[in-house]
Protein backbone atom coordinates (compact mmCIF):
# COMPACT_ATOMS: atom_id res chain seq x y z
CA UNK A 1 0.00 0.00 0.00
CA UNK A 2 2.92 2.35 0.86
CA UNK A 3 4.13 1.88 -2.25
CA UNK A 4 0.76 2.78 -4.76
CA UNK A 5 0.62 6.16 -2.33
CA UNK A 6 4.15 6.97 -2.62
CA UNK A 7 3.95 6.63 -6.69
CA UNK A 8 0.76 8.77 -6.26
CA UNK A 9 2.28 11.38 -4.23
CA UNK A 10 5.06 10.95 -6.95
CA UNK A 11 2.83 11.71 -9.63
CA UNK A 12 1.64 14.58 -8.64
CA UNK A 13 5.34 15.83 -7.95
CA UNK A 14 5.88 14.87 -11.44
CA UNK A 15 3.13 16.68 -12.80
CA UNK A 16 3.08 19.67 -10.77
CA UNK A 17 6.59 20.54 -11.24
CA UNK A 18 6.53 19.78 -15.22
CA UNK A 19 9.52 17.68 -14.45
CA UNK A 20 11.27 17.99 -18.19
CA UNK A 21 11.77 14.06 -18.31
CA UNK A 22 8.17 13.73 -17.96
CA UNK A 23 6.94 16.16 -20.10
CA UNK A 24 9.18 15.06 -22.76
CA UNK A 25 7.99 11.66 -22.72
CA UNK A 26 4.33 12.71 -22.90
CA UNK A 27 5.10 14.81 -25.49
CA UNK A 28 6.40 12.66 -27.67
CA UNK A 29 3.53 9.94 -26.64
CA UNK A 30 1.50 12.56 -28.41
CA UNK A 31 3.22 12.82 -31.05
CA UNK A 32 3.61 9.43 -32.13
CA UNK A 33 0.42 8.30 -30.75
CA UNK A 34 -1.65 11.23 -32.42
CA UNK A 35 -0.10 10.90 -35.70
CA UNK A 36 -0.98 7.20 -36.16
CA UNK A 37 -4.36 7.70 -35.12
CA UNK A 38 -4.43 10.34 -37.35
CA UNK A 39 -2.89 8.50 -40.66
CA UNK A 40 -5.62 5.26 -39.10
CA UNK A 41 -8.28 7.76 -39.19
CA UNK A 42 -8.07 8.05 -42.96
CA UNK A 43 -7.47 4.36 -43.70
CA UNK A 44 -9.64 2.88 -41.01
CA UNK A 45 -12.80 5.27 -42.20
CA UNK A 46 -12.41 5.07 -45.66
CA UNK A 47 -12.02 1.52 -45.90
CA UNK A 48 -14.58 0.79 -43.37
CA UNK A 49 -17.20 3.29 -45.15
CA UNK A 50 -16.14 1.53 -48.67
CA UNK A 51 -16.77 -2.36 -48.10
CA UNK A 52 -20.01 -1.09 -45.99
CA UNK A 53 -21.68 0.99 -48.88
CA UNK A 54 -20.51 -2.10 -51.32
CA UNK A 55 -21.92 -5.37 -52.15
CA UNK A 56 -19.59 -7.44 -52.99
CA UNK A 57 -18.50 -11.19 -53.33
CA UNK A 58 -16.35 -12.47 -50.28
CA UNK A 59 -17.64 -9.32 -48.04
CA UNK A 60 -17.92 -11.78 -45.26
CA UNK A 61 -14.23 -13.34 -45.34
CA UNK A 62 -13.66 -9.30 -45.75
CA UNK A 63 -15.29 -8.08 -42.89
CA UNK A 64 -13.93 -11.32 -40.75
CA UNK A 65 -10.65 -10.33 -41.32
CA UNK A 66 -11.11 -6.80 -40.64
CA UNK A 67 -12.74 -8.09 -37.21
CA UNK A 68 -9.68 -10.32 -36.64
CA UNK A 69 -7.47 -7.12 -37.37
CA UNK A 70 -9.55 -5.10 -34.48
CA UNK A 71 -7.75 -7.60 -31.90
CA UNK A 72 -4.55 -7.75 -33.73
CA UNK A 73 -2.06 -8.56 -30.75
CA UNK A 74 0.70 -5.57 -31.47
CA UNK A 75 3.49 -7.53 -30.29
CA UNK A 76 3.51 -9.71 -33.70
CA UNK A 77 3.05 -6.41 -35.35
CA UNK A 78 6.12 -5.03 -34.01
CA UNK A 79 7.65 -8.00 -35.05
CA UNK A 80 6.86 -8.04 -38.87
CA UNK A 81 7.42 -4.15 -38.86
CA UNK A 82 10.77 -4.59 -37.23
CA UNK A 83 12.11 -7.56 -39.54
CA UNK A 84 10.96 -5.74 -42.73
CA UNK A 85 12.67 -2.49 -41.08
CA UNK A 86 15.99 -4.33 -40.48
CA UNK A 87 18.85 -3.34 -42.34
CA UNK A 88 18.99 -6.81 -43.94
CA UNK A 89 14.99 -6.74 -44.35
CA UNK A 90 13.49 -5.23 -46.98
CA UNK A 91 12.81 -1.69 -46.32
CA UNK A 92 15.93 -1.63 -44.71
CA UNK A 93 17.62 0.92 -47.45
CA UNK A 94 15.21 3.40 -45.13
CA UNK A 95 16.90 3.31 -42.27
CA UNK A 96 13.83 3.97 -39.76
CA UNK A 97 14.25 1.27 -37.21
CA UNK A 98 14.60 2.45 -33.96
CA UNK A 99 12.91 6.14 -34.65
CA UNK A 100 9.70 7.75 -33.64
CA UNK A 101 8.08 6.87 -37.92
CA UNK A 102 9.02 3.22 -37.36
CA UNK A 103 6.74 3.69 -34.13
CA UNK A 104 4.19 5.62 -35.93
CA UNK A 105 3.72 3.25 -38.81
CA UNK A 106 3.63 0.10 -36.31
CA UNK A 107 0.94 1.98 -34.24
CA UNK A 108 -1.40 2.96 -37.48
CA UNK A 109 -1.13 -0.72 -38.15
CA UNK A 110 -2.80 -2.11 -35.17
CA UNK A 111 -5.38 1.42 -35.12
CA UNK A 112 -6.41 1.13 -39.01
CA UNK A 113 -8.67 -2.36 -38.54
CA UNK A 114 -10.03 -0.57 -35.17
CA UNK A 115 -11.54 1.82 -36.82
CA UNK A 116 -12.19 0.38 -39.96
CA UNK A 117 -14.15 -2.31 -37.97
CA UNK A 118 -15.99 0.35 -36.20
CA UNK A 119 -16.82 2.27 -39.04
CA UNK A 120 -17.85 -0.08 -40.78
CA UNK A 121 -20.57 -1.64 -38.12
CA UNK A 122 -21.30 2.27 -37.58
CA UNK A 123 -22.32 2.31 -41.33
CA UNK A 124 -24.36 -0.95 -41.21
CA UNK A 125 -26.57 0.38 -38.84
CA UNK A 126 -27.53 3.54 -40.37
CA UNK A 127 -31.47 2.51 -42.14
CA UNK A 128 -31.37 1.24 -46.06
CA UNK A 129 -33.70 3.44 -46.54
CA UNK A 130 -31.51 6.30 -45.37
CA UNK A 131 -29.58 5.67 -48.57
CA UNK A 132 -32.47 5.03 -50.95
CA UNK A 133 -33.66 8.41 -50.07
CA UNK A 134 -30.49 10.57 -50.35
CA UNK A 135 -29.91 8.99 -53.84
CA UNK A 136 -33.61 9.47 -54.20
CA UNK A 137 -33.21 13.41 -53.68
CA UNK A 138 -30.81 13.14 -56.71
CA UNK A 139 -27.44 13.55 -54.83
CA UNK A 140 -24.14 12.31 -56.28
CA UNK A 141 -22.49 9.09 -54.56
CA UNK A 142 -19.84 11.33 -52.80
CA UNK A 143 -22.66 13.57 -51.58
CA UNK A 144 -24.38 10.13 -50.44
CA UNK A 145 -20.71 9.43 -48.54
CA UNK A 146 -20.86 12.28 -47.12
CA UNK A 147 -24.21 12.78 -45.74
CA UNK A 148 -23.87 9.36 -44.43
CA UNK A 149 -20.46 10.36 -42.58
CA UNK A 150 -22.40 13.18 -41.19
CA UNK A 151 -25.39 10.99 -39.77
CA UNK A 152 -22.84 8.05 -38.04
CA UNK A 153 -20.58 10.59 -36.33
CA UNK A 154 -21.02 9.46 -32.96
CA UNK A 155 -20.06 5.94 -33.46
CA UNK A 156 -17.13 7.48 -35.55
CA UNK A 157 -16.07 9.33 -32.77
CA UNK A 158 -16.38 6.74 -30.70
CA UNK A 159 -13.72 4.92 -33.28
CA UNK A 160 -11.32 7.68 -32.83
CA UNK A 161 -11.40 6.83 -29.60
CA UNK A 162 -11.01 3.49 -29.45
CA UNK A 163 -7.80 3.93 -32.32
CA UNK A 164 -6.13 6.36 -29.68
CA UNK A 165 -6.62 4.23 -26.67
CA UNK A 166 -5.02 1.25 -28.38
CA UNK A 167 -2.22 2.91 -29.28
CA UNK A 168 -1.37 5.15 -26.75
CA UNK A 169 -1.69 2.06 -24.32
CA UNK A 170 0.37 -0.32 -26.50
CA UNK A 171 3.66 -1.49 -25.34
CA UNK A 172 4.65 -4.81 -27.32
CA UNK A 173 5.28 -2.70 -30.98
CA UNK A 174 6.56 0.14 -29.64
CA UNK A 175 9.49 -1.06 -27.59
CA UNK A 176 10.56 -3.55 -30.29
CA UNK A 177 10.58 -1.14 -33.12
CA UNK A 178 10.92 2.13 -31.13
CA UNK A 179 13.23 0.63 -28.38
CA UNK A 180 12.77 2.63 -25.88
CA UNK A 181 15.22 5.26 -26.61
CA UNK A 182 15.44 8.24 -23.75
CA UNK A 183 14.20 11.57 -25.40
CA UNK A 184 13.81 10.06 -28.61
CA UNK A 185 11.44 7.18 -28.70
CA UNK A 186 10.33 6.79 -25.63
CA UNK A 187 6.81 6.91 -24.25
CA UNK A 188 5.08 6.55 -21.35
CA UNK A 189 4.42 3.01 -21.43
CA UNK A 190 8.18 1.84 -22.82
CA UNK A 191 9.22 4.26 -19.85
CA UNK A 192 6.90 2.18 -17.51
CA UNK A 193 8.08 -0.71 -17.87
CA UNK A 194 11.51 0.92 -18.37
CA UNK A 195 11.08 2.52 -14.58
CA UNK A 196 10.09 -0.58 -13.22
CA UNK A 197 13.42 -3.05 -14.74
CA UNK A 198 15.41 -0.45 -12.60
CA UNK A 199 13.13 -0.57 -9.53
CA UNK A 200 11.87 2.90 -9.55
CA UNK A 201 8.52 1.76 -8.90
CA UNK A 202 7.12 4.63 -7.69
CA UNK A 203 8.29 6.64 -10.94
CA UNK A 204 6.73 4.15 -13.05
CA UNK A 205 3.54 4.32 -11.16
CA UNK A 206 3.90 7.95 -11.33
CA UNK A 207 4.30 7.11 -15.09
CA UNK A 208 0.82 5.07 -15.01
CA UNK A 209 -1.31 7.48 -13.38
CA UNK A 210 0.18 10.06 -16.20
CA UNK A 211 -0.97 7.97 -19.11
CA UNK A 212 -4.47 7.33 -16.99
CA UNK A 213 -5.07 10.94 -16.44
CA UNK A 214 -3.95 11.40 -20.47
CA UNK A 215 -6.07 9.37 -21.51
CA UNK A 216 -9.29 10.50 -19.59
CA UNK A 217 -8.73 13.93 -20.78
CA UNK A 218 -8.49 13.41 -24.46
CA UNK A 219 -11.81 10.78 -24.14
CA UNK A 220 -13.29 13.21 -21.98
CA UNK A 221 -12.98 15.74 -24.48
CA UNK A 222 -14.54 13.51 -27.56
CA UNK A 223 -17.08 11.87 -25.49
CA UNK A 224 -18.09 15.60 -24.66
CA UNK A 225 -18.10 16.77 -28.28
CA UNK A 226 -20.17 13.35 -28.92
CA UNK A 227 -22.83 14.38 -26.35
CA UNK A 228 -23.01 17.45 -26.96
CA UNK A 229 -24.12 16.83 -30.81
CA UNK A 230 -26.23 14.31 -29.49
CA UNK A 231 -28.27 16.67 -27.73
CA UNK B 1 -17.15 14.58 -56.51
CA UNK B 2 -15.06 17.85 -55.01
CA UNK B 3 -15.32 15.78 -51.44
CA UNK B 4 -13.36 12.73 -53.04
CA UNK B 5 -10.75 14.58 -54.65
CA UNK B 6 -10.14 16.27 -50.83
CA UNK B 7 -10.37 13.23 -49.36
CA UNK B 8 -7.62 12.01 -52.19
CA UNK B 9 -5.44 15.38 -51.42
CA UNK B 10 -5.06 14.31 -47.43
CA UNK B 11 -4.25 10.97 -48.27
CA UNK B 12 -1.34 11.99 -50.57
CA UNK B 13 -0.26 14.79 -47.95
CA UNK B 14 -0.33 11.76 -45.36
CA UNK B 15 2.02 9.38 -47.14
CA UNK B 16 4.32 12.24 -48.54
CA UNK B 17 4.84 13.40 -45.04
CA UNK B 18 5.76 10.22 -43.77
CA UNK B 19 7.79 9.65 -46.80
CA UNK B 20 9.87 13.31 -45.74
CA UNK B 21 9.91 12.27 -42.34
CA UNK B 22 11.84 8.68 -43.33
CA UNK B 23 14.30 10.24 -45.60
CA UNK B 24 16.36 12.34 -42.68
CA UNK B 25 17.04 8.45 -41.24
CA UNK B 26 18.44 7.06 -44.46
CA UNK B 27 22.31 5.81 -43.92
CA UNK B 28 22.80 9.00 -41.26
CA UNK B 29 26.56 8.80 -39.67
CA UNK B 30 25.29 10.51 -36.84
CA UNK B 31 24.00 7.42 -34.88
CA UNK B 32 25.39 4.37 -33.35
CA UNK B 33 23.13 1.46 -32.65
CA UNK B 34 24.52 -0.35 -29.45
CA UNK B 35 22.99 -3.25 -28.37
CA UNK B 36 23.88 -4.15 -24.81
CA UNK B 37 22.45 -6.09 -21.57
CA UNK B 38 19.95 -4.73 -19.13
CA UNK B 39 22.51 -4.56 -16.65
CA UNK B 40 24.12 -1.79 -18.14
CA UNK B 41 21.19 0.01 -18.76
CA UNK B 42 18.91 -0.99 -15.26
CA UNK B 43 22.07 0.36 -13.41
CA UNK B 44 21.78 3.75 -15.17
CA UNK B 45 25.72 3.33 -16.36
CA UNK B 46 24.74 4.42 -19.56
CA UNK B 47 22.72 7.28 -18.94
CA UNK B 48 25.75 8.79 -17.53
CA UNK B 49 28.54 7.94 -20.25
CA UNK B 50 26.18 8.56 -23.23
CA UNK B 51 25.57 12.13 -22.70
CA UNK B 52 29.09 12.43 -22.64
CA UNK B 53 29.78 10.62 -25.68
CA UNK B 54 27.11 12.50 -27.64
CA UNK B 55 29.23 15.87 -26.40
CA UNK B 56 32.13 14.70 -27.97
CA UNK B 57 31.61 13.26 -31.24
CA UNK B 58 28.04 14.46 -31.80
CA UNK B 59 27.07 11.10 -32.01
CA UNK B 60 23.77 10.06 -31.02
CA UNK B 61 23.63 6.68 -29.40
CA UNK B 62 20.26 4.68 -29.68
CA UNK B 63 20.81 2.09 -26.62
CA UNK B 64 18.73 -1.64 -27.33
CA UNK B 65 18.87 -2.98 -24.08
CA UNK B 66 18.04 -6.54 -24.92
CA UNK B 67 20.13 -9.88 -23.20
CA UNK B 68 23.63 -10.49 -24.36
CA UNK B 69 22.31 -13.39 -26.20
CA UNK B 70 19.68 -11.23 -28.11
CA UNK B 71 22.50 -8.15 -28.58
CA UNK B 72 24.82 -10.72 -30.36
CA UNK B 73 22.42 -12.35 -32.92
CA UNK B 74 21.76 -8.65 -33.82
CA UNK B 75 25.20 -7.95 -34.21
CA UNK B 76 25.30 -11.26 -36.77
CA UNK B 77 22.85 -9.67 -38.29
CA UNK B 78 24.57 -6.17 -38.75
CA UNK B 79 21.57 -4.60 -37.05
CA UNK B 80 23.61 -2.97 -34.63
CA UNK B 81 26.93 -1.04 -34.55
CA UNK B 82 28.64 -1.95 -31.90
CA UNK B 83 28.05 -4.38 -28.38
CA UNK B 84 28.57 -3.92 -24.65
CA UNK B 85 27.67 -7.40 -23.76
CA UNK B 86 29.16 -9.82 -20.44
CA UNK B 87 28.67 -13.83 -22.25
CA UNK B 88 32.58 -14.68 -22.64
CA UNK B 89 32.06 -18.29 -24.04
CA UNK B 90 29.64 -16.77 -26.68
CA UNK B 91 31.88 -13.67 -27.52
CA UNK B 92 34.20 -16.09 -28.36
CA UNK B 93 32.31 -18.13 -30.98
CA UNK B 94 31.45 -14.54 -32.42
CA UNK B 95 34.60 -13.04 -32.60
CA UNK B 96 35.34 -16.65 -34.47
CA UNK B 97 32.52 -16.13 -36.88
CA UNK B 98 33.84 -13.29 -38.39
CA UNK B 99 31.17 -10.71 -36.78
CA UNK B 100 33.42 -8.84 -35.03
CA UNK B 101 35.97 -6.23 -35.77
CA UNK B 102 37.70 -4.41 -32.42
CA UNK B 103 37.38 -6.37 -29.24
CA UNK B 104 37.95 -5.03 -25.71
CA UNK B 105 38.26 -6.06 -22.39
CA UNK B 106 36.09 -2.91 -20.85
CA UNK B 107 34.78 -4.06 -17.06
CA UNK B 108 34.04 -6.53 -14.50
CA UNK B 109 31.59 -6.67 -11.40
CA UNK B 110 30.47 -10.10 -10.05
CA UNK B 111 27.34 -12.70 -10.42
CA UNK B 112 26.05 -13.51 -6.68
CA UNK B 113 23.79 -16.65 -5.80
CA UNK B 114 20.74 -15.02 -4.01
CA UNK B 115 17.85 -16.62 -2.29
CA UNK B 116 15.08 -16.28 0.68
CA UNK B 117 16.49 -15.15 3.93
CA UNK B 118 15.46 -18.41 5.50
CA UNK B 119 17.54 -20.49 3.07
CA UNK B 120 15.82 -23.72 3.02
CA UNK B 121 18.84 -25.66 0.82
CA UNK B 122 21.66 -24.03 3.82
CA UNK B 123 24.11 -22.28 0.85
CA UNK B 124 24.90 -19.41 3.30
CA UNK B 125 28.34 -19.00 3.84
CA UNK B 126 29.25 -21.95 0.92
CA UNK B 127 32.18 -20.44 -0.75
CA UNK B 128 32.21 -22.22 -4.14
CA UNK B 129 29.71 -21.27 -6.39
CA UNK B 130 29.74 -25.47 -7.91
CA UNK B 131 29.04 -26.80 -4.33
CA UNK B 132 26.12 -24.09 -4.06
CA UNK B 133 24.95 -25.66 -7.06
CA UNK B 134 25.09 -29.34 -6.17
CA UNK B 135 23.22 -28.55 -2.48
CA UNK B 136 20.66 -26.39 -4.58
CA UNK B 137 19.73 -29.34 -6.64
CA UNK B 138 20.16 -32.01 -3.96
CA UNK B 139 17.51 -30.06 -1.41
CA UNK B 140 14.85 -29.53 -4.07
CA UNK B 141 14.72 -25.96 -3.41
CA UNK B 142 13.25 -24.08 -6.46
CA UNK B 143 15.65 -21.88 -8.33
CA UNK B 144 14.45 -19.36 -10.90
CA UNK B 145 16.27 -19.27 -14.15
CA UNK B 146 16.55 -16.27 -16.87
CA UNK B 147 16.13 -19.26 -19.42
CA UNK B 148 16.87 -16.07 -22.13
CA UNK B 149 20.41 -16.58 -23.46
CA UNK B 150 21.24 -13.52 -21.79
CA UNK B 151 25.20 -13.70 -20.13
CA UNK B 152 23.68 -14.13 -16.89
CA UNK B 153 21.89 -17.29 -18.03
CA UNK B 154 25.22 -18.88 -19.87
CA UNK B 155 26.91 -18.24 -17.21
CA UNK B 156 24.10 -20.32 -15.00
CA UNK B 157 23.99 -22.90 -17.64
CA UNK B 158 28.00 -22.97 -17.16
CA UNK B 159 27.68 -23.79 -13.41
CA UNK B 160 25.33 -26.16 -13.95
CA UNK B 161 27.34 -28.13 -16.37
CA UNK B 162 30.56 -27.86 -13.85
CA UNK B 163 28.20 -29.33 -11.01
CA UNK B 164 27.88 -32.30 -13.32
CA UNK B 165 23.91 -31.37 -12.98
CA UNK B 166 21.13 -30.95 -16.07
CA UNK B 167 18.51 -28.42 -13.89
CA UNK B 168 16.40 -28.90 -17.40
CA UNK B 169 12.39 -30.37 -16.65
CA UNK B 170 13.37 -30.34 -13.38
CA UNK B 171 10.03 -29.63 -11.14
CA UNK B 172 12.24 -27.26 -8.73
CA UNK B 173 13.76 -25.73 -11.84
CA UNK B 174 11.43 -22.94 -13.42
CA UNK B 175 12.37 -20.23 -16.46
CA UNK B 176 11.50 -16.90 -16.82
CA UNK B 177 12.56 -15.62 -19.80
CA UNK B 178 12.53 -12.01 -18.50
CA UNK B 179 15.06 -9.20 -17.79
CA UNK B 180 17.38 -9.61 -14.45
CA UNK B 181 15.00 -7.27 -12.70
CA UNK B 182 11.60 -8.77 -13.30
CA UNK B 183 13.32 -12.27 -12.93
CA UNK B 184 14.82 -11.22 -9.45
CA UNK B 185 11.19 -9.90 -8.73
CA UNK B 186 9.40 -13.30 -9.69
CA UNK B 187 12.30 -15.33 -7.27
CA UNK B 188 11.42 -12.95 -4.66
CA UNK B 189 8.14 -13.49 -4.80
CA UNK B 190 8.51 -17.30 -5.18
CA UNK B 191 10.63 -17.77 -2.17
CA UNK B 192 13.13 -19.16 -4.63
CA UNK B 193 17.40 -18.77 -5.68
CA UNK B 194 18.80 -16.94 -8.70
CA UNK B 195 21.86 -16.25 -10.07
CA UNK B 196 22.07 -12.26 -10.73
CA UNK B 197 24.21 -9.76 -11.37
CA UNK B 198 25.24 -7.39 -8.01
CA UNK B 199 24.66 -4.18 -9.83
CA UNK B 200 20.87 -5.21 -10.54
CA UNK B 201 20.25 -6.92 -7.40
CA UNK B 202 21.73 -3.34 -5.69
CA UNK B 203 19.60 -1.48 -7.53
CA UNK B 204 16.10 -3.25 -6.79
CA UNK B 205 16.91 -4.65 -3.42
CA UNK B 206 15.13 -2.39 -1.29
CA UNK B 207 11.66 -3.79 -3.03
CA UNK B 208 13.23 -7.71 -2.98
CA UNK B 209 12.85 -10.22 -0.49
CA UNK B 210 16.30 -12.04 -1.02
CA UNK B 211 19.25 -12.02 0.45
CA UNK B 212 22.68 -12.54 -0.91
CA UNK B 213 24.25 -16.24 -0.05
CA UNK B 214 26.91 -16.71 -2.21
CA UNK B 215 29.88 -14.31 -3.64
CA UNK B 216 33.10 -13.69 -3.92
CA UNK B 217 33.72 -16.93 -6.20
CA UNK B 218 36.27 -16.96 -8.42
CA UNK B 219 33.59 -18.76 -10.99
CA UNK B 220 31.02 -15.41 -10.24
CA UNK B 221 33.41 -12.61 -12.38
CA UNK B 222 31.05 -11.22 -14.73
CA UNK B 223 33.21 -9.74 -17.49
CA UNK B 224 32.00 -7.24 -19.71
CA UNK B 225 33.69 -6.73 -23.49
CA UNK B 226 33.08 -3.93 -26.57
CA UNK B 227 32.51 -5.16 -29.70
CA UNK B 228 32.49 -3.00 -32.85
CA UNK B 229 30.68 -4.93 -35.96
CA UNK B 230 32.57 -5.84 -38.58
CA UNK B 231 31.80 -3.82 -41.61
CA UNK B 232 33.55 -5.59 -44.12
CA UNK B 233 30.44 -8.19 -43.83
CA UNK B 234 28.12 -5.78 -42.96
CA UNK B 235 28.20 -2.94 -45.27
CA UNK B 236 25.34 -0.45 -43.47
CA UNK B 237 26.96 -0.74 -40.32
CA UNK B 238 28.37 2.90 -38.58
CA UNK B 239 31.97 1.87 -38.79
CA UNK B 240 33.57 4.87 -37.43
CA UNK B 241 30.57 5.27 -34.98
CA UNK B 242 31.60 2.10 -33.63
CA UNK B 243 35.47 2.73 -33.46
CA UNK B 244 35.07 5.95 -31.38
CA UNK B 245 32.37 4.24 -29.29
CA UNK B 246 35.27 1.84 -28.07
CA UNK B 247 38.21 4.25 -28.41
CA UNK B 248 35.62 6.13 -26.22
CA UNK B 249 34.78 3.17 -23.07
CA UNK B 250 38.71 2.01 -22.84
CA UNK B 251 39.81 5.56 -22.30
CA UNK B 252 41.25 6.55 -19.25
CA UNK B 253 38.55 9.28 -18.33
CA UNK B 254 35.61 6.83 -18.80
CA UNK B 255 37.17 4.51 -17.22
CA UNK B 256 37.70 6.15 -14.08
CA UNK B 257 34.21 7.37 -14.16
CA UNK B 258 33.27 3.99 -14.11
CA UNK B 259 34.98 3.13 -11.29
CA UNK B 260 32.97 6.06 -9.20
CA UNK B 261 29.86 4.99 -10.85
CA UNK B 262 26.95 4.21 -8.09
CA UNK B 263 29.51 5.15 -5.10
CA UNK B 264 27.58 7.53 -3.66
CA UNK B 265 24.13 5.80 -3.99
CA UNK B 266 25.55 2.26 -2.82
CA UNK B 267 28.56 2.95 -1.53
CA UNK B 268 30.70 0.43 -3.50
CA UNK B 269 30.94 0.63 -6.94
CA UNK B 270 28.70 -1.39 -9.40
CA UNK B 271 31.52 -2.06 -11.86
CA UNK B 272 35.32 -2.61 -11.85
CA UNK B 273 37.33 -0.87 -14.91
CA UNK B 274 39.51 -2.81 -16.63
CA UNK B 275 40.57 -1.66 -20.15
CA UNK B 276 43.53 -0.18 -18.95
CA UNK B 277 45.13 -2.98 -17.09
CA UNK B 278 48.11 -4.94 -18.34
Amino acid sequence: MDLILEGVQKAFALIVSLDSEVMEVVLLTLQISGSATFISLFLGMSTGTVIALNDFRGKRFVVSIINTGMGLPPVVVGLFVAILLWRSGPLGFLGILYTPVAMVIAQAIIATPIIAGITLAAMQNLPDKLRLQILALGATRAQMVRLLMKEARLPLLAAVMAGFGGVVSEIGASIMVGGNIKGYTRVLTTATVGETGRGNFDTAIALGIILLVLAFIINYFLTSVQQRERN
Amino acid sequence: MKNMRGFMHAVCAVILVAALAAVPGCGKKTELILATTTSTQDSGLLDVLLPEFQKKTGIMVKTIAVGSGQAMAMGERGEADVLLVHSPDAEKKFMEGGFGSSYKLVMHNDFIMVGPADDPAKLKGEKSSIEAFKKLAASGAMFMSRGDKSGTHSKELKLWKDAKIDPEKQKWYQSTSLGMGDTLKVASEKKAYTLADRGTYLALKKNLGLEILVEGDEALKNIYHVISINAGKFPKVNKDGAEKFVDFIVSKEVQETIGKFGVDKYGSPLFFPDALKK
